[in-house]
C-alpha cells in the first residue's frame, strides 16, 4: 500500500511566485484573509442546516448519509439556497458597499449637517 | 436564474471522472461561487474611486494627469476601494484552489484507480514521458493553482485537472455551461454558420488541457479524426479517461509539446487552441506558431480562442484593469501578450496578413434557457466573451 497524502497541508500549499499584498499593512490582509474563510465555513454550516430542515420536512427524520447526498430539488430551492448566500456576502461585506455610495455620492459630515440643521 | 444568482455546483455535469463531494464541500463552492459574482458586482467601485479620488490627487500632486500605467498603478494602489477589492479578489482565488485540492487530494488515490480503468489498454491515449514540460510553465503557477498542470503528487495522478475540472465552474460563476464548453461549442456553430461546406479529416487541439472545449468540436465532426495535445500528463489521463466517459471514440489525447510535435507538414484541416496563448510565454508564442503553419493543410484552417486584445481607444484605467487577473492571479504572460498584435504574430509565420480573421464569441451557456447569458458587468478579462483571430493558409 502507498503512502497516503498529507491532503491537508497539501491543499493549503501556495503557489509559486510572491503573493501581492493590497493594504499597507500586511496584518490587516491577514487578518481579512482568515476573517473571510471563516465567512466561508459559516455559509456551509448555514447550508447544511437548511439541508437538514429539508431534510426533516420531507422524511420526518435525517441520517449523515441523507445529508451528503442531499442537493436541492428544485428551482425554487436552488433559488432558495443560493439567495441566502447572495443576502449573506452582501451583509458580511455591507461596509465596503457604503463607501462606494459615500464615493458616488460624498456626503457632508454630521458635524456639518448639525450646523446646518441649526440654522433651519 | 432570477436576481441574477449563481447556479448551484451541483448543476455541473457529472462524469466518472469528477471528484467526488461531500455536502460542505458543494456548499463551500456555492458560497464562493457567490463571492466572486458579488465581487464582479462590486469592482464597479473601483472606477469610482479611480475617477472621484485617484484622478483628482494625483492632478493635485502633480499638476497633470496620469501619462501610463506605471503612474496609474502607482496612484490607484493607494486607494483603500481598490485595496479591499483587490484583497477580497485574491482572498476569494485563494479559497477556491484550497476547496478544490482539498476535495480531489483526499480522493487521489481513488481517481487515479477510476483513471486507469477507464484508460487502460485505449490506444486513444498516448502518453510520453521524454516530452519535456515549458519552461515558462515550470516559472509559475498559473492561476494561482499550486503545482499547475503538470505536477504528480502520486504515480498515475490525475489531481491537478480534477481540482481544474471541479472549481472552474466557480471561478466563471457557471456562465460557460453544465460541461464547461461554452468556448468550445461557439466556435463550433460559428464555423459550421460560416464555412457549411468545410468538412475537416483531421483535427489538432494544442494545449488541450482536460479538453473540456475540444469534445463540442468532436461531436460536431464525429467523422473526423481528432488529435489533443497537451504537456501535462494528468490533464491527458484525466481528459482521456472523461471523455472515454462521455461516449467520445474519434479523440486521441497525446503528451506533446506544441511547439515541436512529431505530425508531418500539412496533415491537419484545422488547428485549434482555447485559452491557451496566453498561458505560454514570449518567444515559444513564435514557435507555436510556427508549427501550427507547418502542420496545417493549403486551405486549413486555425482559430485561437482568447481573451479581449488591447485597442488604442482602450483607456489606461481599462488595460490595467484586464492586467489585474494576469499579475494577481498569476497568469503573467498575458499581461505580455496583450502587446503583441496577432496579425504580426501569425504573419511571422507565414500566414499572409489578408487571410487574417478576427471575431468575437460568446459563451453557449446550457445552464439558461436560449443558451446566452445575460449582459453582465464588464469584469476585465473574467467575462465569457472572448476574441477569437485566426487565418485560412493559403
Ligand atoms: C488553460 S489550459 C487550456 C484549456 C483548454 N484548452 C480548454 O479549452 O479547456 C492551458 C493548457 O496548455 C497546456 N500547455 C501549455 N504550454 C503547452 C505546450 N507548449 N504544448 C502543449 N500544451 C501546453 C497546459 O499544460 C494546460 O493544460
Amino acid at each position: 500500500m502507498e503512502e497516503e497524502l498529507d491532503y491537508i497541508k497539501l491543499a493549503s500549499n501556495k503557489s509559486k511566485g510572491k503573493r501581492p499584498y493590497f493594504h499597507d499593512d500586511h496584518a490587516v490582509e491577514r487578518v481579512l484573509n482568515i476573517t473571510m474563510a471563516i465567512a466561508g465555513e459559516l455559509a456551509v454550516i448555514r447550508e447544511r442546516m437548511d439541508s437538514i430542515e429539508r431534510l426533516l420536512e420531507k422524511n420526518g427524520t435525517v441520517s449523515r448519509e441523507d445529508i451528503e447526498n442531499f442537493v436541492p430539488e428544485t428551482p425554487e430551492q436552488e433559488e432558495q439556497r443560493q439567495s441566502w448566500h447572495s443576502e449573506y456576502i452582501s451583509r458580511v461585506l455591507r461596509i465596503v458597499q457604503q463607501e462606494q455610495e459615500e464615493m458616488e455620492n460624498p456626503d457632508k459630515s454630521i458635524e456639518e449637517i448639525a450646523n446646518d440643521i441649526n440654522e433651519m | 436564474m432570477a436576481k441574477n444568482l449563481t447556479p448551484v455546483w451541483n448543476k455541473v455535469a457529472k462524469h466518472a471522472m469528477l471528484p467526488e463531494t461531500t455536502h460542505d464541500e458543494r456548499a463551500r463552492y456555492n458560497f464562493l461561487s457567490n463571492l466572486n459574482k458579488h465581487l464582479a458586482h462590486v469592482s464597479h467601485g473601483t472606477k469610482t474611486a479611480y475617477e472621484t479620488r485617484v484622478v483628482p490627487k494625483f492632478r493635485k500632486k502633480h499638476g497633470r494627469d496620469i501619462q501610463n500605467r506605471t503612474e496609474l498603478k502607482e496612484a490607484i494602489e493607494k486607494d483603500p476601494h481598490y485595496q479591499i477589492w483587490s484583497s477580497l479578489r485574491r482572498s476569494t482565488m485563494e479559497m477556491r484552489q484550497q476547496a478544490g485540492r482539498s476535495l480531489t487530494l483526499r480522493q487521489a488515490t481513488s481517481l487515479r484507480d477510476k483513471a486507469s480503468a477507464l484508460n487502460e489498454g485505449k490506444s486513444t491515449l498516448v502518453l510520453n514521458p521524454e516530452v519535456k514540460v515549458p519552461e515558462y510553465l515550470l516559472a509559475v503557477d498559473n492561476h494561482i493553482m499550486p503545482g499547475s498542470y503538470h505536477t504528480e503528487l502520486l504515480e498515475g495522478d490525475v489531481t491537478p485537472a480534477a481540482n481544474y475540472d471541479s472549481g472552474i465552474f466557480v471561478t466563471t460563476a457557471g456562465l460557460i455551461g453544465r460541461y464547461n464548453d461554452g468556448g468550445g461549442k461557439a466556435i463550433t456553430t460559428w464555423v459550421r454558420q460560416n464555412y457549411p461546406e468545410f468538412k475537416p479529416k483531421r483535427i489538432l487541439d494544442i494545449g488541450c488541457g482536460l479538453g473540456h472545449n475540444v469534445l463540442p468540436i468532436a461531436k460536431a465532426y464525429p467523422d473526423a479524426e481528432i488529435i489533443a495535445i497537451d504537456t501535462g500528463a494528468p490533464m491527458l489521463r484525466y481528459g482521456h479517461a472523461r471523455a472515454m466517459d462521455l461516449g467520445y471514440k474519434n479523440v486521441t489525447f497525446m503528451q506533446m509539446d506544441a511547439a515541436k510535435t512529431i505530425f508531418e507538414d500539412e496533415s491537419f484541416d484545422w488547428i485549434q487552441s482555447t485559452m491557451f496563448l496566453h498561458e505560454t510565454g514570449g518567444k515559444s508564442i513564435y514557435n507555436i506558431m510556427d508549427e501550427v503553419y507547418r502542420l496545417l493543410k493549403p486551405g486549413g484552417l486555425t482559430l485561437h480562442i482568447e481573451q479581449p486584445q488591447y485597442t488604442d481607444d482602450m483607456s489606461e484605467y481599462e488595460k490595467f484593469m484586464r492586467d489585474w487577473d494576469a499579475l494577481n492571479n498569476s497568469e503573467p504572460y498575458w499581461s505580455k501578450m496583450h502587446d503583441i498584435d496577432p496579425v504580426e504574430l501569425m504573419a511571422a509565420s507565414g500566414f499572409k496578413k489578408e487571410d487574417f480573421m478576427q471575431i468575437g464569441a460568446k459563451a453557449e451557456n446550457d445552464l439558461i434557457e436560449g443558451g446566452v447569458n445575460e449582459e453582465e458587468p464588464e469584469d476585465f478579462g473574467r467575462s465569457p466573451i472572448w476574441n477569437v483571430f485566426g487565418a485560412i493558409k493559403k
